[in-house]
């Protein structure tokens, strides 16, 4: 499934970091929103490359699945649902960049120092297998994963009745302003 | 061979820029934006680890991860929407008032 030579390897690693580190950057610099979001679809499919190149191809699989499929349009209609992509707001310039940015190379350069020094361990084991992440979700990790659809479930409810609950509270509020 | 480093270098600069996006912009949008870098560096943290010490637990919390990510998404937009409705604007300082 993987390439065996390491070169091919090591050229999709740099070619799936490129686009991730690029895309990640125009996501948080582009003004345009929706240009911002199709960016973050970019580093979405990179970071599944290099799920693929970590042989976690089942993650790399739902990653698409899940986030370019689903989460990826959800985000596109609520920017065209609610933002003025091309009016005079979108413009606004953001706020305290300099600042912000100095914290951020502050904190990769704190992150950065701490994992090159310490001493990592070659990966030498091997990958793994999809059969054991399967068995693994259904005896050990169940709890868990019984929450997670829990939690899902509620969340779905809650961003529906969040989403479509204007009629009742607005109308009554409107009546008993009116007199 | 894996480029451990690197990859963790990686992610640690994905972070860093999902803070960054945090730190600096103002439409909501682009903030919950801003939140799925820094969670896709985390799942992608897990999965270099998982690979390292070749561990299922990793793999299945990275997928927990994808599944809240949804979640976090899904509540987020209906919130911007229902706020966009009542308050008519989506840029996050300007939104100050907790009563409708």
């Amino acid at each position: 499934m993987l390439p065996d030579s390491p070169v091919l390897m090591h050229v999709g690693l740099w070619a799936m970091t490129v686009l991730v580190l690029a895309s990640a950057v125009f996501v948080v610099w582009l003004r345009n929103l929706f240009r911002a979001a199709l960016s973050l679809g970019l580093v979405l499919v990179g970071v599944a490359g290099l799920f693929v190149l970590l042989e976690a191809e089942f993650l790399a699989f739902v990653q698409i699945l899940v986030y370019v499929g689903a989460i990826l349009t959800l985000v596109v209609f609520a920017i065209m649902l609610t933002a003025k992509v091309h009016g005079p707001t979108a413009r606004l310039l953001p706020r305290q960049q300099l600042p912000a940015a100095v914290c951020a190379v502050a904190l990769f350069i704190l992150l950065a120092l701490v994992t090159w020094s310490w001493p990592w361990p070659s990966a030498t084991q091997a990958a793994v297998a999809l059969p054991a992440l399967g068995r693994e979700l259904i005896t050990t990790l169940v709890l868990p994963f019984e929450v997670i659809s829990l939690v899902f479930v509620a969340a779905m409810v809650g961003a529906i009745a969040v989403a479509f609950s204007e009629a009742k509270p607005r109308s009554s509020s409107d009546q008993s302003a009116m007199p | 061979m894996m480029p451990i480093k690197h990859l963790l270098l990686v992610s640690c600069a994905l972070f860093s820029l999902g803070i960054f996006g945090i730190l600096t912009r103002r439409h909501a949008i682009a903030i919950l934006l801003s939140i799925e870098l820094i969670l896709n560096a985390a799942s992608l943290n897990f999965v270099i680890f998982s690979r390292l010490m070749s561990h299922p637990h990793a793999q299945a919390f990275a997928l927990f991860i994808i599944a809240l990510a949804a979640c976090e998404a899904a509540v987020g937009l209906a919130i911007v929407i229902g706020l966009y409705r009542t308050a008519k604007t989506v840029f996050a300082d300007q939104i100050n008032l907790l009563k409708g």
